[in-house]
């Protein structure tokens, strides 16, 4: 393996922008010690280099990723990609570095330590995902369902396929407040494009009566005898309660805040904008 | 009839407020959760996925999983079960949903994700026949008229017509009919409108509708399908005296003779003053439904029989110790184990290890052998395997296998569990937990999810 080059490398936060960082570290011999989203860039002490997406550049090292470690290491990094682990654009270096070199071993390689923390986070990500498909409420406002989330990973792109199995023929969208992004949805197309700052109008008297319907229920169900809220709050943990219809305050609906989204289901697709979706996840 | 969109109640009118709140206080003791077993996504211009990992969309105050509208058609009952919160006899407020407005509901909780589907039981209105009737209208309303692919569980109400129990079967996910109590015994003396005969006809039933109905879907793909999540059974533990013995081994033959996908405990909680029944400031025998859910889930998933956990001389589980490691301190002569050679089928007799690290073990030595390091991060217990396992000849650094130091070694948890357990309602010799903290009791009580043992 070369020497670290006492270098950062600085790239444009895309999947592309990674792998061409990849394609750098080959060229280049060398291993930066760190490599920087945009936003990062001021915290680098380290001479910093910038490497420029080339689409040809990526997908080189896309075809080879397949070919050397097979499709199930192409899978995981690109759900690596989605993850918040710190440093992760550095361990998917070091990763892809190593598949390049035992092949598709490398997905057991977990007493390397780059395998090992993505493994983690990876699980983190698809454990959040998991969750998310319970615990994510909906609202219909003028027919069209809406929800927010705030997830400590990228998890639209593992959520689409299951809520278009779900609800095909609706239209809905889901806000992810963290990464300021939304994935639109209408029979029979989603999108994931880059959203911030909509807010959620107030819900009207049949959105209101079915929501107190069913925090009526979620009161009742519980058995007082087994009464155990540290079980509770073990599977549920308490940040995902913030959007959670069976927590809001009696009269005061905490998912909504009053706002300017007047007709959500007049959102439609955008025509052009970039299509972050994924069918294969 | 019942069938109006309000019903008089005590006097006064229901609106649909009332009747959720009384119809889910009535269904709330069956345990039963899981929308598992199941994978499918929605028909053209319907609604509705089932993902056969089960999803929980929520945790009650009581951290059980919430994963379908759980309900009765009708908390009216002409039967008198004396365990029974419905049973005839009792004072309390009734009513029922009509078909179309528990359709309606299910749907407008589907739409906003709060469930996963809908879990229909009934208490006896009328006559079998005429309740299986009415529930099977909700459910063919919410599959034709709504298009609905979400998950269904129906109960099979004994007694019923064959021929409705079928239809039922056709429309629902999964079946099941409630065994209630352990024995012919006790069914005689606190069930006097069932028997063990009614209970196990249906079942029987069920089960060969399911496996004629596989026969069909090999000879025509596209044949309606039969209870496609399988046929699960519960039963009420703590209100009789049957020992964990004789409930484990009929579970065994639940599993065997009718294919059942899972047997629910569930603890008693007291509901009526009856001298046949516990005092009713009983406290509900979590730690022991806790320890049938092991079990249960050893005889499920990891190749133990009824027998080996417990005999004529061991009729119930220990409080203090899971049945696992129970199992393992009874049999040191198997163990340390090496890690690198035993089998699949021998790992999983390995306290700490569960079927996911087995599996991963398994794979993993392939491309070399294996130490404690890697171990744990295979997701192996090392706290407890320790105790049990070498690792190419060696033992963690440190240890001592025998009896005593497994043992003492454990009580260093004592505190830690007391401390856990203090908020568990438990009477105090079932306090002393050590294996078991509450995280587990959680996994594989209420996830309803694979668990590890
Ligand atoms: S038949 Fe069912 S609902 Fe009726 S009293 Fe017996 S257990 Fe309760």
């Amino acid at each position: 393996m070369p020497d670290g080059g006492n270098v950062a490398y600085y790239y444009d936060g895309s999947f592309d922008g990674m792998l061409c960082c990849v394609f750098e570290s080959y060229a280049a011999k060398e291993i930066p010690d760190e490599i920087l989203p945009p936003e990062a860039l001021q915290a680098t002490f380290l001479p910093a280099k910038a490497i420029v997406t080339d689409k040809m550049k990526a997908e080189r090292v896309r075809k080879s990723i397949p070919e050397k470690m097979g499709a199930q290491a192409y899978d995981f990094i690109r759900h690596a990609f989605l993850t918040n682990i710190d440093g992760k654009e550095y361990r998917l270096l070091l990763f892809i570095r190593l598949g390049f070199k035992h092949g598709p071993k490398v997905m057991r390689m977990i007493s390397e330590d780059a395998v090992y923390t993505l493994l983690k986070a990876v699980r983190h990500l698809n454990n959040e995902s998991h969750l998310l498909k319970g615990f994510i409420r909906f609202s219909a406002f003028h027919g069209a369902l809406v929800a927010e989330i705030e997830p400590k990973n990228i998890v639209l792109p593992l959520l689409a396929k299951h809520f278009r199995e779900r609800f095909p023929g609706e239209r809905f969208i889901i806000f992810d407040r963290t990464n300021d992004m939304a994935l639109i949805y209408e029979p029979y197309r989603h999108r994931i494009i880059p959203a911030s700052g909509v807010e959620l109008p107030e819900p009207d008297e049949a959105e209101q009566k079915i929501r107190e319907l069913w925090k009526l229920f979620y009161n009742t169900i519980e058995v007082e005898g087994r009464y155990n809220p540290k079980c509770r709050m073990s599977h549920m943990p308490k940040h995902y309660w913030k959007y959670m219809t069976e927590f809001e305050t009696p009269g005061k609906p905490s998912p909504c805040r009053a706002g300017t989204l007047k007709n959500p289901s007049g959102l439609s697709l955008p025509a052009a904008s970039e299509d972050n979706s994924e069918d294969n996840f | 009839m019942f069938c109006g969109k309000i019903i008089p109640v005590g006097g006064r009118f229901v609106d649909i407020f009332d009747k959720l709140k009384i119809l889910t206080d009535a269904a709330k003791f069956d345990v039963a959760c899981t929308s598992s077993g199941v994978d499918k996504s929605a028909s053209p211009g319907g609604i509705g996925n089932a993902a056969a990992c089960g999803i929980c969309h929520s945790f009650a105050a009581d951290g059980r999983c919430i994963s379908l509208l759980k309900v009765l058609m009708t908390n009216v009952c002409v039967f008198d079960c004396k365990y029974c919160v419905n049973r005839r006899s009792n004072d309390t407020r009734r009513a029922m949903f009509t078909p179309r407005e528990l359709a309606e509901l299910t749907i407008q909780f589907y739409r906003r994700n709060y469930i996963e589907g809908l879990f229909l039981s009934s208490g006896v209105i009328k006559n079998p026949d005429y309740t299986c009737e009415q529930m099977t209208e909700a459910l063919r309303i919410l599959r034709e008229d709504y298009g609905f692919s979400g998950y269904i569980h129906a109960k099979a109400i004994p007694g019923a017509d064959p021929a409705l129990i079928s239809r039922l079967g056709f429309l629902a996910d999964r079946m099941s009919v409630n065994i209630e109590l352990p024995s012919q015994n006790s069914l005689e003396l606190l069930a006097p409108d069932k028997s063990k005969h009614s209970i196990l006809k249906p079942m029987g039933y069920i089960k060969n509708r399911i496996s004629e109905n596989s026969a069909d879907l090999v000879r025509y793909r596209h044949a309606p399908r039969f209870a496609p999540a399988g046929q699960s059974t519960q039963m009420i533990i703590g209100a009789t005296p049957e020992t964990d013995f004789h409930i484990l081994n009929l579970s065994e033959n639940l599993y065997k003779k009718y294919g059942l996908k899972r047997v629910f405990f569930s603890a008693y909680i007291p509901v009526a003053e009856n001298t046949l029944l516990p005092a009713r400031d009983t406290k509900p025998p979590l730690l022991r439904e806790h320890r049938l859910y092991q079990a249960d889930w050893l005889l499920r998933f990891y190749g133990f029989s009824a027998g080996e956990l417990l005999d004529e001389q061991h009729q119930n589980f220990d409080p203090v110790m899971d049945p696992k490691c129970n199992w393992a301190l009874n049999h040191l002569e198997l163990f340390p184990m090496e890690i690198n050679r035993a089998s699949y089928e021998e790992l999983l007799r390995v306290p700490g290890i569960g079927v996911r690290s087995a599996k991963r073990i398994v794979r993993a030595r392939r491309d070399g052998s294996l130490d404690f390091t890697v171990l744990k991060r295979l997701g192996v217990v090392l706290k407890r395997a320790q105790y049990f396992i070498v690792c190419g000849g060696r033992a963690a650094q440190g240890l001592r296998i025998s009896h005593d130091s497994v043992l003492r070694s454990l009580l260093s948890e004592r505190e830690l569990n007391l401390y856990n357990f203090n908020r568990y309602p438990e009477s105090e010799p079932e306090q002393l937990s050590l294996f078991g903290n509450s995280l587990n009791a959680q996994e594989e009580l209420q996830k309803c999810l694979t668990g590890e043992m």
